[in-house]
């Protein structure tokens, strides 16, 4: 391997700040498994110096955490450093003893894992897990450490600190965890800060002050900082260097600005294409509208008329209102113990509508309200009041048979791809099991329809009797997009349908979206957290906050002239918003 | 290896070293499973899980058909001049206090036990396990309802709610023992059930199944139910062992089955008297028992960490 | 915390009577005359049929009896044996041997149980963890009443170490044997459960973190693995009251102990129902507080439940 060394020339000027800090030489780790020795970094090289920040960027199985995990000596019991080195300082980690290597961790190298919830003990008070990081590193002892532990939350922007001490994990919220994660990463003041995915539990605006604070304290302190991202653009805006992993091995590295306006390799390439960013545009399907799809297959010999009559209503009608809200409110009531309720007002006069063949996104935080609103579309829980109609009819209060005959043509797609399917239900009976619900067909006439659906997400069909616990979540999730489509009905309601998926992945599903909409003339009501994502799909845009919609617009609107000051906020903390992706 | 270069600094790997494969296909080589066809092959693996299979399956056999494997008469011929004899010819285990022949009692006690032990099982597994499920998924009055009842049964220890039982029902037989052992065991059942179908019930393929149409008592019953069985089938296993020795514990203390019901309980029991001239006597059904005990124990452990999709995350 | 507490003693009050009922109903509302079954093949005189028949109010209502019965439960009124004493002063006498040795019990369990469980929980797969694994499983396939027997023969009997049987006053040398005979199967089963507990720890998050800190291995075990780990324990331990109840009537039996379970070991062998009844009763109660001590001690060791609600 002769590639290793190839970002330091450059960048190797005369100041101090410039040495390299970090030198990772050829990396393998491996991990035992049941079927053999897999081996997860594959020859991986990259330099850090002194004061920089450094962001691996890959999706998921790139090998990037794991890479970051060898560095302190942190890999799951199976994993294992099989070759090459990792120089801090110019001494090798990988030899060091256990008790060196304790020494290491904390003091010179510092470590901000990814989620929030479950990095912290929830058994100990915050307080007590900070201090024990302070001591451990003998920043401070006795009276001074419970006083460095207040100022280490403070500098992490806990302004409460002094009076949060008591309190346990469980009482804080995950940006605040985050923020106590940083603090004591940083508490012994690390030369090195490896930061894995620190950021991506959180909301975006959440992330954004979290992320501003962390460089600010780097800064100030001369920290170098390790970033781990799936993100690209967060990469971009957050550091000087980018190596981009694929499957093991680093596909190109230097600085960020460089690779994103010129990126090389076919990969990175590919990376930077997918990125959703506020320059981007929403995707056009390259498919022609086919009409004859989405007519019933018994009505076969009326095809012609009925293709006719579609004809003229389209082009005479403007696109009528397929689902309206008015004024809808959804109340829960919270049982606070004994016989006390609290009202909580989680969608709070909401009204829009989304005219037939249109996507309509509603964008919003954790706590929105947003995925309420899908769920009382969805009819799976009633609203408190307002008015809910699909093709001019209220829907508010249907039971029964007029509740299926809903159901039938109103179809989920839900987020997490891993919970959404039963994992004991194979592909074919997941897809079909709409058709067994509603007893459309027989056996044999279900199975067409199964392979007819598989074609139309483009999953081969032998996939009919595999399971989900084999299949990507990308893969599941045009299962679940299948399973939605086997009714042939007329809005599919997608409540975060591609968050969970790596960016190359949710172009894919996206495109396929789009794809069918354009082919089947289906509504869609787009729900997701994610702006970026929204301008690539969606033709009218509602922002939620707190229960309520904040501004409503067409999706140009939004982007280009942000009214609400909410909306404005959630459009800056787009990592890398603002950069343009060389493509 | 050369790099293609633009920028100063700009690393690029060849494309030979990291070809790009295509987005998100499905690997068709490998066979298409199931998660329990997964559970079935992991088991598959352990000796454990053949041994204990074995075991359990000739225990049964001798419980069926205790004459396939003695010829003699457990009760007869009893003489009291072999007492606490050793083994000789036809007796390999030598004779009880009562002159006995030990074999033969062995493998007729058999009967008694694994009689308790399964019909217990069962009967905890059918109804705790249906009424846990129907508790946690329709929720409410019912959950409600089951669930303080639940409390009340769960105060009582099983084996003393049975010793009270025991001591004042008229006719001791091993069906009555195992209907007592099961009427104090049962909340136990019932709520793991519970619990993991309320589980079941809130992730999101229930939802996607309600939303699509599906009706409530299939999505129980196609959905719910064969996700939340695992942690019962474990349980449920494991407490088939406990059962045979919470049988013997009764039948040790005088109010479990009668001392004419061939039990290894009883022969332990009476084995007491002569432990320090003749520990085999105690020695053969004390076997006997842990054997069967053991082997329920050990396919618990197999089964469970088959199925428990922590333990298969980590292999 | 106070909240909790509150909470918890109130939820214990329908069960106490819950308990109560199904106890008493079982014992006296059964099909025939529940004298005759009480007393088994032998039958009393009736002099003494008489008696009972008036303590426990056969000839009123059924819930007039049950009334009275809990009644003379919560003044301390707990009836008399067959011999005429009042079980109260019975359970007295009793009451602090059969205390004594579930404490030891407890201890020898409780530290064995999670030292075995943690070494081998930290070496998961390894030799030590193998033989923790398979000499737990035999423990718990063995009844306490065999391993009673096999104990009280060699340490006793063979080698002479302690006494076959437990001296009057049962000084705590005499219930060491009983103990470790009282121990074995929950030992086995705390082994088992903290094994597990600490291998699932080892894997989580704030483990990671923890030695990402820069704590040392003994701390992180310690003060991360050990201190998380011992939740599900104390949960167990509630359980395992019950067996130990159970476990105190035999091991009792087998070593001559006056306590409580000795008691109930005799009464069972000479077919004295009232008295079984009148003890067992008194065990379900002690078993309900027990079981309220441990969710206390659950909720000081887990502050996510001292917390909620």
């Amino acid at each position: 391997m002769s590639n290793a060394p190839s970002t330091s020339p450059a960048v190797d000027s005369k100041t101090t700040e410039n040495q390299p800090l970090l030198q990772i030489r050829d990396l393998q780790v491996g991990f035992k498994t049941q079927r053999g020795f897999i081996p997860a970094v594959k020859g991986v090289d990259l330099t850090l110096n002194a004061g920089q920040t450094l962001a691996i960027v890959g999706e998921s199985g790139s090998g990037k955490s794991t890479t970051a995990q060898a560095i302190i000596d942190l890999l799951p019991g199976a994993g294992k450093v099989t070759g090459g080195e990792i120089l801090f300082e110019g001494r090798d980690l990988t030899k060091l003893s256990a008790k060196a290597m304790q020494d290491v961790r904390g003091r010179l190298i510092g470590y901000v894992p990814q989620d929030p919830m479950s990095n912290l003990n929830p058994v100990w008070n915050i307080g007590f897990q900070v201090e024990e990081a302070i001591r451990a590193n003998g920043v401070a002892q006795g009276k001074d450490a419970r006083k460095r532990t207040i100022e280490v939350l403070q500098e992490a922007g806990l302004s409460d600190a002094g009076d949060r001490l008591k309190q346990y994990p469980h009482q804080f919220s995950g940006g605040m965890r985050q923020r106590v994660l940083i603090g004591i990463g940083l508490s012994a003041r690390p030369k090195l800060l490896i930061a894995d995915e620190p950021t991506s539990a959180l909301d975006v605006t959440v992330q954004r002050t979290i992320l501003d604070h962390l460089a600010t304290l780097t800064r100030d302190f001369g920290t170098s900082v390790l970033f781990i991202t799936h993100d690209l653009g967060l990469a971009v805006e957050r550091a000087e260097q980018l190596v981009v992993m694929y499957k093991g091995r680093v596909v190109e590295a230097g600085p960020s600005a460089e690779i994103l306006a010129n990126p090389l390799h076919p990969y990175t390439q590919k990376l930077v294409a997918a990125a959703p960013s506020l320059a981007s545009r929403r995707i056009q399907s390259a498919r022609r509208p086919d009409t004859t799809k989405t007519l019933d297959i018994s009505s076969v010999g009326a095809a012609d008329n009925e293709l006719i009559a579609r004809a003229d209503a389209r082009e005479n009608t403007p696109q009528k209102n397929l689902i309206t809200l008015e004024s809808v409110s959804k109340i829960y009531k919270i049982r606070q113990g004994g016989f006390k309720t609290k009202e909580l007002k989680a969608v709070d006069d909401v009204s829009f509508a989304i005219p037939r063949g249109t996507t309509r996104a509603l964008v919003g935080e954790s706590g929105s309200g947003k995925s309420t609103v899908a769920k009382l579309v969805l009819q799976l829980e009633d609203i408190t009041s307002g008015r809910i109609d699909f093709e001019g009819n209220s829907v508010a209060d249907i039971r029964g048979r007029d509740l299926l005959a809903f159901r039938r043509r109103v179809q989920p797609v839900f987020q997490d791809p891993y919970g959404s399917l039963d994992p004991v239900y194979s592909v074919g009976d997941t897809i079909a099991e709409p058709l067994v619900a509603h007893r459309v067909g027989d056996r044999k006439s279900r199975q067409a329809r199964v392979r007819e659906l598989l074609d139309q997400v483009a999953l081969p069909l032998s996939t009919v009797n595999r399971y989900p616990n084999e299949l990507s979540g990308g893969q599941r999730q045009r299962i679940a997009v299948a399973r939605a489509l086997a009714l042939k009905p007329d809005v599919i309601v997608l409540d975060e349908a591609v968050s969970a998926l790596d960016v190359l992945v949710q172009g894919q599903i996206l495109t396929l979206l789009t794809d069918l909409q354009a082919e089947l003339g289906l509504t869609y009501l787009f729900i997701t957290h994610d702006l970026a994502v929204v301008r690539l799909v969606a033709d009218t845009v509602s922002v939620m906050q707190k229960g309520k919609i904040v501004e409503s617009a067409t999706t140009d609107e939004v982007f280009d002239n942000p009214q609400n000051i909410y909306t404005q906020k959630l459009l800056e903390a787009i990592p890398g918003a603002h950069f343009s992706f060389g493509r | 290896m050369q790099n293609s270069s633009s920028g100063p600094g700009h690393f690029v790997a060849q494309l030979d070293d990291t070809p790009l494969a295509a987005v998100d296909s499905v690997d068709e080589s490998e066979k298409a499973r199931s998660s329990f066809a997964d559970a079935w092959d992991a088991m598959r693996g352990r000796p454990m899980f053949w041994i204990s299979l074995v075991m359990i399956a000739l225990i049964l056999v001798v419980a069926a058909f205790p004459n396939l494997f003695t010829q003699t008469k457990p009760n007869l011929g009893c003489l009291l001049p072999d007492s606490n004899g050793g083994p000789e010819a036809g007796h390999p285990f030598g004779f009880t206090r009562q002159g006995c022949d030990i074999y033969s009692r062995v493998i007729f006690g058999a009967q008694a036990s694994v009689t308790v032990g399964i019909l217990a099982t069962v009967l905890v597994t059918v109804f705790g396990g249906i009424i846990g499920a129907l508790a946690g998924f329709y929720g409410g009055f019912l959950d409600a309802v089951v669930s303080r009842i639940g409390d009340i049964f769960f105060a009582i220890p099983t084996v003393l709610g049975a010793i009270v039982l025991m001591s004042v029902l008229p006719t001791r037989t091993p069906v009555t023992v195992a209907l007592v052992l099961a009427l104090f065991a049962w909340p136990q059942i019932a709520r793991i059930m519970r619990g993991s179908v309320v589980a079941a019930k809130n992730a999101d393929y229930v939802t996607a199944s309600i939303a699509l149409g599906v009706s409530r008592f299939r999505i129980l019953v196609r959905h719910v139910v064969p996700n939340a069985i695992a942690p019962v089938i474990v349980v449920a296993t494991t407490s088939l062992g406990t059962f045979i020795v919470a049988e013997a514990t009764l039948s040790f203390l005088g109010i479990g089955l009668p001392p004419d019901v061939m039990s290894w309980g009883n022969d332990i029991g009476q084995a007491r008297a002569s432990i320090a001239t003749a520990p085999m006597v105690l020695f053969y059904p004390a076997a006997a028992l842990s054997l069967t005990v053991l082997s329920f124990l050990v396919l618990g452990d197999v089964v469970r960490d088959a199925l428990d999709p922590k333990a298969r995350a980590r292999r | 915390m106070f909240r909790y507490i509150g909470l918890r003693l109130l939820q214990l009050i329908p069960v106490f009577f819950g308990a109560t009922l199904l106890i008493y109903f079982m014992v006296f509302s059964l099909p025939g005359d529940p004298i005759a079954a009480l007393f088994g093949e032998r039958p009393p005189p009736q002099s003494v049929i008489d008696t009972i028949r008036e303590q426990y109010h056969l000839n009123d209502p059924f819930i007039v009896q049950y009334l009275y019965y809990v009644g003379g439960i919560l003044t301390g009124d707990l009836g008399t044996t067959y011999s005429g004493r009042p079980v109260s002063d019975l359970l007295g006498q009793a009451f602090p041997i059969t205390f004594r040795l579930a404490m030891l019990a407890l201890f020898f369990e409780a530290v064995a149980g999670i030292a075995v469980g943690l070494i081998a929980g930290l070496r998961k797969g390894k030799f030590f963890d193998a033989s923790a694994l398979v000499v737990s499983l035999l423990l718990i396939s063995v009844p306490t009443f065999v391993v009673g027997f096999i104990l009280q023969y060699v340490f006793s009997i063979q080698l002479g170490l302690f006494r076959t049987t437990v001296g009057p006053g049962a000084p705590i040398q005499d219930l060491i044997l009983p103990a470790i005979v009282l121990a074995t199967v929950s030992f086995a089963y705390i082994v088992r459960l903290t094994r597990a507990s600490v291998a699932d720890n080892m894997q989580a998050d704030f483990v990671r973190t923890a030695t990402a800190k820069g704590l040392t291995r003994g701390r992180v075990v310690r003060v991360h693995i050990l201190r998380n780990s011992l939740i599900p324990v104390v949960t167990f331990l509630g359980v395992d009251i019950g067996s130990l109840m159970v476990g105190a009537i035999v091991t009792e039996g087998i070593f001559n102990i006056n306590g409580v379970g000795g008691t109930v070991y005799q009464a069972i062998k000479r077919g004295e129902g009232p008295t079984v009844v009148s003890f067992v009763a008194v065990m379900v109660i002690i078993y309900m507080l027990a079981n309220l001590l441990v969710d206390l001690l659950y909720a000081a060791l887990d502050p996510r439940i001292r917390y909620a609600k």
